[in-house]
């Protein structure tokens, strides 16, 4: 895989890239989040990395101060010469919206309602971000990192309690003895 | 429930009857599969002629639950299916047995966080529980035949009194 | 006043709920289809149904850990995606598989892959009323899960692969078996090809139905399978290559046009291309280990282990602390049964991934189901539901 897309972007957005790493032979671009649009609709139309291959977000809760806490990352694909491009956007907590590749890719629709729902992320512009893989009664964004993996949201009254997990080395209460019913609402 | 619950009054014909009547409930059960996951592949074999299930006279599955008596809970039921296992469960009719097949259906299996019931058990009642991750095809033929001996013992009027039919929250 | 009849009847959609409790559902998904009369209106997906926390458990977990996790991804065809998990965390890690362990994972893989299009070929040929052809088809199914039984110790969850190598060797007498079971894999696709392949019935339900074009495949990001019947021939095994797959001649095939033929046609084709590599493989496995030799990541001989306190030391530390990759991020994709399978990890050097993302190749498919299915009647979401091969596990993850 040659860097020449990598170099494209950079000369094409000096400003917008903030910047570029080729860790284990993936080139990645990291973008900040008020071009997004305008340089993926560059990369798509002039570096022709039209299959949308993912879209994900990853939660560095607890970086060092300065740095956002969420990134998005989209994973693109050429289907002609197939190289392929990786670019990140980092999104605050405090105000967690970019803009919707909806208009781009088709395929984005569904990865960003999925990304929408598990870290709270905002998609501007975006035609139907209705919950994907949760149900509507489900509060709360299930993949921050400051979400507690076993917290039950049941949707039916259960006919006996759950129990949580055992308990972890580091954990800092006592898990899953207790069989008081969890309905956490 | 059924003329034979008034057999009760007749001892001598109501064993009898009771002999014949699970006999015949329990080689012609007309299962549904509620299949979710992983152990639907299992399920498959077992159902199939290498394992066949059909010996068991359990092969037929009739996939509405007003035309079954067997509720074969397969793979992992999630917060967001639960709703609908109480439905389907609630749809057939008396009498109906619960097999939870697989390690997620019986207990949550490892996947113990926030999106999925630990145990089909917390949403309806279970007969019999068969464990594994996919449980093999011979462990689900011996979970049936301990259904078989389980029905074969119930007694005329068990499902008219049974605790498990009472109104689910 | 002459009256139009039917323009001026009162007329509304009809919604009906397919699923997600359903034996054509493959496992649980709702489609909520609204009907105009017999033609379907519009069509909404919904997944969701057997979601089950894959990333947020693998974040809680260490690395090694993750692997039972991945297997139960895309649960027909376990080894692809040990194997594309383990992938990703040895490009960061850096590691270089010992020629052994790469041919065994390919080997294994491709069985893999023939137990996943046997499956989803079996399901959707039941569904539209051949039974038979169902029994015969997990019939040869069963081959492939004794032979990865006797590998894996598991007919379906796997778990095999470890980052660095593998867990296991091949038994015995695996070549000899394997070389049995190819001819009977052929004989049993012969039997499907002679029941289908003309079959008035099944062409006329088959052909022009599903139809996607191929601007509209690459905008949703499809892969796969489906993909390759709309004519792109993008197989992630030749255009990035990876295990030894460089070193085996086989063909992608393609289809024409796009619809629920083409992708039954492409699958068929790609058992026979699999039973090929798999011929080609076994004759030439090279010896040696099969796991890489670096003490951080792979445990000790067990003789080691009870004979030297360095080894029981060694074993002690990969167990209780386990493996930590270098902090930075890899993607790396392999050929899934339904696409391009990708993972993309996270590490910040820690025992437990910062994210584990499975880039599930059955998802942006779903996701253009709903627009595929336009127009059509309601009898053909049935075969164009079961030639996109919704993997639950895989989906919703």
């Amino acid at each position: 895989m040659s860097k020449e897309h990598l170099d494209k972007i950079v000369a094409q957005f000096p400003e917008a890239v903030v910047e570029t790493h080729s860790l284990c032979g993936d080139h990645t671009a990291l973008v900040r989040r008020d071009k997004w649009l305008e340089v993926m609709s560059f990369v798509r139309d002039e570096l022709g990395l039209d299959h949308f291959i993912d879209l994900t977000a990853v939660d560095y809760l607890g970086r060092e101060q300065g740095k956002d806490r969420f990134e998005v990352v989209v994973h693109l694909r050429s289907s002609q010469s197939g190289e392929r491009l990786r670019l990140k956007a980092r999104v605050p907590e405090n105000n967690p919206a970019i803009d919707t590749l909806c208009g781009l890719w088709q395929g984005a629709n569904w990865f960003e309602r999925e990304c929408h729902e598990m870290y709270g992320i905002k998609f501007k512009g975006h035609p139907d971000l209705r919950p994907l893989l949760l149900y509507p009664e489900f509060k709360g964004y299930p993949l921050r990192k400051d979400y507690p993996i076993d917290r039950r949201q049941p949707r039916v009254a259960l006919l006996a309690p759950e129990t949580g997990r055992s308990p972890r080395p580091g954990d800092e209460t006592p898990h899953g003895h207790d069989p008081g019913f969890k309905a956490d609402k | 429930m059924g003329l034979e619950t008034k057999l009760k009054s007749v001892p001598w014909l109501a064993t009898k009857a009771e002999f014949f009547i699970n006999w015949a409930r329990k080689y012609s059960l007309f299962q549904y599969p509620f299949v979710t996951a992983c152990c639907g592949m299992e399920f498959m074999s077992a159902a199939c002629s290498h394992y066949d299930i059909a010996r068991f006279g359990a092969e037929f599955p009739r996939f509405t639950p007003r035309q079954a008596d067997f509720l074969l809970v397969v793979g992992t039921i999630s917060h967001k299916q639960a709703p609908i296992l109480r439905t389907v469960y609630e749809q057939m009719c008396a009498p109906k047995w619960v097999v939870a097949f697989g390690a997620c259906a019986s207990t949550g299996g490892f996947y113990d966080n926030y999106a999925t019931v630990q145990g089909c058990d917390k949403v309806i009642p279970v007969d019999v529980y068969i464990p594994g991750c996919p449980p093999r095809p011979e462990m689900v033929l011996d979970g049936l035949m301990k259904l078989m001996d389980k029905i074969q013992g119930e007694k005329l009027d068990e499902h008219e009194v049974s605790p498990k039919y009472r109104m689910l929250p | 006043m002459p009256v139009d009849s039917v323009k001026d009847l009162y007329s509304e959609h009809l919604e009906i709920m397919l699923g997600p409790s359903h034996p054509a559902m493959h496992g649980t998904i709702q489609m909520k289809v609204h009907f105009d009369g017999e033609t379907i209106a519009w069509v909404d997906v919904e997944p969701g149904y057997l979601h089950r926390g894959f990333e947020k458990e693998c974040e809680d977990h260490r690395w090694n850990q993750v692997v039972p996790y991945t297997d139960r991804l895309n649960y027909v065809s376990p080894i692809i995606n040990n194997v594309g998990f383990v992938m990703a965390v040895e490009k960061l890690c850096g590691l270089e598989v010992p020629p052994r362990g790469q041919f065994l994972r390919l080997i294994l893989s491709e069985m893999s892959r023939i137990s996943d299009h046997l499956t989803c070929v079996a399901a959707q040929v039941m569904e539209l009323g051949a039974f038979s052809a169902f029994l015969y088809l997990i019939k040869a199914r069963e081959l492939y899960y004794e032979l990865l039984e006797s590998v894996t110790g598991a007919r379906v969850t796997t778990s095999w692969t470890r980052v660095g190598g593998a867990r296991c060797d091949l038994p015995d007498d695996f070549v000899s078996q394997t070389q049995k079971a190819i001819p009977e894999t052929r004989r049993i696709l012969k039997e499907i090809h002679g029941l289908f392949d003309h079959n008035r019935i099944f062409l006329d339900r088959m052909v022009g139905v599903g139809v996607i074009s191929q601007a509209d495949a690459i905008s949703f990001g499809i892969t796969g399978p489906f993909l390759r019947s709309t004519g792109v021939a993008y197989d992630v095994r030749k255009a990035d290559p990876y295990l030894v797959y460089d070193q085996f001649e086989f063909e992608v095939p393609t289809g024409r046009n796009g619809d629920n033929m083409d992708r039954y046609s492409v699958r068929m084709a790609e058992l026979e291309q699999s039973l090929r590599i798999i011929e080609q493989a076994i004759s030439r496995i090279p010896e040696g280990p099969i796991s890489v030799n670096d003490p951080r990541y792979t445990p000790p001989d067990k003789t080691a282990v009870y004979t030297t306190i360095e080894g029981l030391i060694h074993q002690f530390k990969m167990v209780y602390e386990g493996i930590h990759p270098p902090a930075g991020e890899s993607y790396a994709a392999v050929e899934g049964a339904n696409g391009e399978l990708g993972f993309y990890v996270v590490s910040d050097g820690g025992e437990k991934p910062v994210k584990c993302r499975c880039r599930a190749p059955c998802f942006p498919i779903v996701a253009a189901l709903g627009g595929m299915l336009k127009g059509h009647m309601l009898a053909d979401i049935i075969p164009t539901f079961g030639s996109v091969n919704m993997i639950g596990g895989e989906m919703d993850r």
